[in-house]
């Protein structure tokens, strides 16, 4: 930093701050500075504690130690507003927009008197054009948010916490929803405000970024911070042990023979409720002993796939043979001929997070003849064996399978389904999204366990908007498009930038290229 | 002041919710006693001894409570697959009308087979009726909160019209009831003193085999999937619209079987002040019970007690009956309260 001989005051600072639910510690003693003009990055598994302490920082919750300083004054603890007068500004992972505003309405949201007579609609308009001039942020302010793209939304939320006056910014996963070319403007812009002096808070998984786009990391690990270290000096490997505490390898696919087609689809079209979701003329097929990754930025239509392949879905026109026979709308169909299906939100769709575990390991063959006696009566003493065999199998770490499945972490939530999939011996499996959210141990668990089931003879799907994950598993990939498939092409022949640009729509001249 | 997710709910809490809320719902009643210018223990006091106090007030209890199990019962069943079935009133009436059809001369039986019969027929109307709110849910979407709260009045206008016109009894002297139940159809009284009858068996039988329902079958696993997470009990397999058309049936059929045991348990014949709103004080057996069919044994009984209680009451003081009504409205919302502090703690900053 530029700055560092000048003895300035730490635009925040964090002091020991310690929060507990219940026995667990999610923050322990957290100190850490954040000064004018940089990117701090904070890195951590899930569960670490950085959500914690952003909410604490943001007035969410409060801390039973410890204080926050702002410009050498005590925040008050427990108000978002008064985190909003300090210049404090959250873009959350997941929008806070109202879709059916427009972007000026919803940058202006809650900063006017509750009591007056007219808006100055004159003065917003000219200082949200000012500061998307200044700082590269591009947005209509008289669309609707609706109609805006993932990473236009993202602006507007920057925007709405700079309308704010906010000087310390925090983004939480920001690049989780953008392609590659999305997430370098993004990067351009935080380049800019931070030449204006305002201070990132970037939290990210990715180690990538957090190389190439911040100027310090910190590291937390269960609760304390493991490490802090200027991003010139770290390295990846570093990192990861750091966040960790030891070393992780993700496992990486090998080649091998692939077998028969499990799944054929030709010339598929389905509608969904967006024209973008709609699969138009999709055709693939996947053999045995093969994983056929899909990229794509969500909301291209690979929702519409896999409900398509869960049995939530019949097409609308072409054939679907899941496992030699058509396609149907019946997942327990499907489940008896043999596919295993990970879905993409394993809290809304995986598993009922108020059942015990035992209830949802048995959720695919309730009515099945182990379970069900008389296929009516519930076996809950054959369901208790076969769970506490899965649990102990799959390393769910739990406290027992009468207990509640909402309690469990992501990751120990995702071996659950993996155990209720692969325990059944599939030859189709569709993993969608099967390791976001999840810390480094568990990623590499869940991943080694498809490469298994892969070697054991399954063909899979592996929906994923992580290149990274897709470029270690697969052997081929496709990439959708607005409800369009590409042809899968070989991994090897194929770099991060041509399936980024099959990502955002360069179908044409970037299929021809090869 | 913040609410906070309680990381576990301790089993303590839980048991302990119900009547924590029942005694705050008394110390909020006593309020308006002290309004009405009484005093606060006496009437308690007059309003359990009429209630428990005696042999008499007893068996009257236990008698009210009866159809307060199987409304309570058909509403616990249905709102555990978030099927808010607010239609018991009505349901009650249809099986109260499918027991009179078929009951008073149409067919005769012998009792052994006559009280199933009229049992099955009534139960079969209460869930008939509620096949078009159901269709409607699962197929169009609308809100069966509306389309069964309405047909409790399609519903009531049916069974006055009837009453008024071709079903009038002749014999009634010009009151408005129908034909009695014929003695074959009759349920038998428990004891000999008291109006007590079959029925209440009935009921404590039906708890049961909704409580083994919805614990032990598969039926039971659907309906709770079903209604804890829809898009999950979906993506599992589970058919998420037969399950909850199957649950509307259970519950129209627990409903009418209240109808069929007013009918012929205990009246034995229809009129059309059949039930004091047994249909919507289901509702708050249910809420009181946490949905827990066994539970609504027991909050049938407490509500049931108050309803009694309080007529004993009003007579021996100035309070009116419609204290009652009131504390029963506020058990249900001092439950829904407790129910919410045992999942969320409130600090205070």
């Amino acid at each position: 930093m530029t700055h560092k001989s000048v003895s300035v005051m730490p635009l925040l600072s964090f002091r020991g701050i310690t929060k507990r639910f219940g026995p667990l510690v999610a923050n322990d003693a957290i100190s850490l500075d954040l000064n004018q003009g940089e990117v701090l990055a904070l890195l951590g598994e899930n569960g670490a504690g950085k959500t914690t302490l952003m909410n604490i920082l943001f007035g969410h919750y409060v801390a039973e130690e410890g204080e926050i300083l702002v410009d050498g004054a005590p925040l008050p603890p427990g108000s978002t507003d008064a985190a909003i007068q300090a210049g404090i500004g959250m873009v959350h992972q997941h929008f806070t927009l109202a879709e059916n505003l427009t972007v000026l309405e919803n940058i202006t949201l809650g900063t006017e008197p509750l009591f007056a007579w007219r808006r100055d609609i004159k003065a917003a308009r000219t200082k949200i054009a000012d500061m998307a001039a200044e700082y590269g942020l591009h947005a209509d302010p008289d669309k609707l948010v609706g109609a805006l793209s993932v990473g236009e939304r993202q602006r507007v939320e920057i925007l709405k916490a700079l309308y704010r006056d906010a000087r310390i910014l925090i983004l939480d996963e920001p690049t989780a929803v953008l392609t590659p070319q999305e997430s370098d403007s993004l990067f351009e812009t935080l380049k800019k405000l931070t030449a204006k002096g305002l201070a990132v808070i970037f939290i990210s998984h990715k180690l990538n970024e957090i190389l190439n786009h911040t100027n310090r990391v910190v590291v937390l690990r269960r609760g304390a911070v493991a490490g802090t270290v200027t991003t010139s000096e770290a390295d990846r490997a570093g990192l990861a042990r750091m966040m960790v505490g030891e070393e992780v390898n993700r496992p990486k696919v090998t080649s091998m023979m692939p077998g028969n087609a499990v799944l054929r689809l030709t010339h598929v079209d389905c509608q969904s409720d967006s024209e973008a979701q709609s699969l138009k003329d999709v055709s693939l097929e996947i053999r045995a002993h093969e994983i056929i990754g899909l990229a794509g930025v969500a909301g291209n239509g690979q929702r519409t796939l896999a409900n398509l392949l869960s049995g939530l879905a019949t097409a609308d026109a072409g054939d679907v043979e899941i496992l030699g026979a058509p396609g149907v709308a019946d997942p327990t169909e499907l489940v008896r001929r043999g596919v295993g299906r990970i879905p993409e939100d394993r809290h809304a769709t995986g598993v009922v997070g108020e059942m015990p575990l035992w209830e949802n390991l048995i959720s695919e063959d309730r009515r099945g003849a182990e379970i069900a006696r008389a296929g009516f009566v519930i076996d809950k003493r054959r369901a208790l064996e076969r769970s506490k065999r899965l649990i102990e199998e799959f390393d769910i770490r739990c406290e027992g399978p009468e207990a509640e499945t909402r309690l469990l972490s992501g990751g120990n939530m995702q071996k659950l389904i993996l155990a209720r999939v692969l325990s059944r011996g599939p030859e189709f499996i569709l993993a969608n999204q099967p390791v976001r959210g999840l810390d480094e141990g568990a990623i590499a668990y869940v991943q080694s366990r498809l490469l298994q089931a892969r070697a054991d003879g399954a063909g899979v799907l592996l929906i994923s908007e992580d290149l990274d994950e897709l470029f270690a598993l697969s052997d081929r990939i496709a990439v959708m498009y607005h409800g369009r498939l590409t042809p899968p092409q070989d991994t090897a022949g194929l770099t991060v930038g041509d399936v980024g640009l099959l990502m955002s729509g360069h179908e044409a001249e970037s299929a021809h290229a090869h | 002041m913040r609410i906070e997710t309680r990381q576990e709910v301790a089993l303590w809490r839980v048991l302990l919710a119900p009547p924590l809320a029942v005694l705050a719902a008394l110390v909020l009643g006593a309020g308006l006693i002290i309004w009405a210018g009484e005093p606060v223990l006496a009437s308690y006091f007059a309003l359990l001894k009429g209630s428990l106090g005696s042999s008499f007030a007893l068996n009257e209890t236990l008698t009210r409570s009866t159809p307060l199990i199987f409304t309570g019962l058909a509403a616990a069943v249905a709102f555990r697959a978030k099927f808010y079935n607010i239609g018991a009133e009505g349901q009650l009436y249809c099986g109260a009308l499918a027991a009179t059809f078929f009951g008073t001369g149409l067919i005769s039986l012998p009792p052994v087979l006559m009280v199933p019969f009229l049992m099955l027929v009534g139960a079969m109307a209460g869930g008939a009726i509620l096949i078009v709110p159901v269709l409607l849910k699962t197929h169009m979407k609308v809100d069966e909160v509306v389309t069964t709260l309405l047909l409790n009045f399609v519903i009531l206008l049916l069974a006055g019209y009837l009453l008024e016109g071709p079903w009038k009894d002749p014999m009634s002297l010009g009151w408005p009831q129908a034909a009695p139940i014929i003695d074959e159809g009759i349920w038998p009284p428990l004891l000999a003193k008291g109006r007590l009858h079959l029925g209440f068996i009935f009921a404590l039988v039906a708890a049961l085999l909704a409580w083994a329902l919805m614990r032990f079958t598969v039926w039971g696993y659907e309906i709770r999937a079903v209604g804890l997470n829809a898009s999950a009990a979906g993506f599992a397999g589970i058919g998420v619209n037969a399950t909850v058309i199957r649950t509307a049936l259970i519950s129209g059929g627990l409903a009418g079987l209240a109808g069929v045991s007013e009918v012929a348990g205990l009246k034995g014949y229809l009129t059309l002040d059949l039930s004091p709103g047994f249909g919507y004080a289901g509702i708050a057996v249910a809420m009181l019970a946490q949905l827990h069919p066994l539970g609504v044994i027991l909050s049938a009984f407490f509500i049931s007690a108050v309803y009694v209680g309080a007529d004993a009451m009003s007579r021996s003081t100035d309070i009116p009956t419609y204290i009652a009504d009131v504390l029963v409205g506020l058990s249900v919302l001092t439950i829904l309260v407790s129910v919410m502090l045992t999942r969320y703690r409130i600090r205070w900053s």
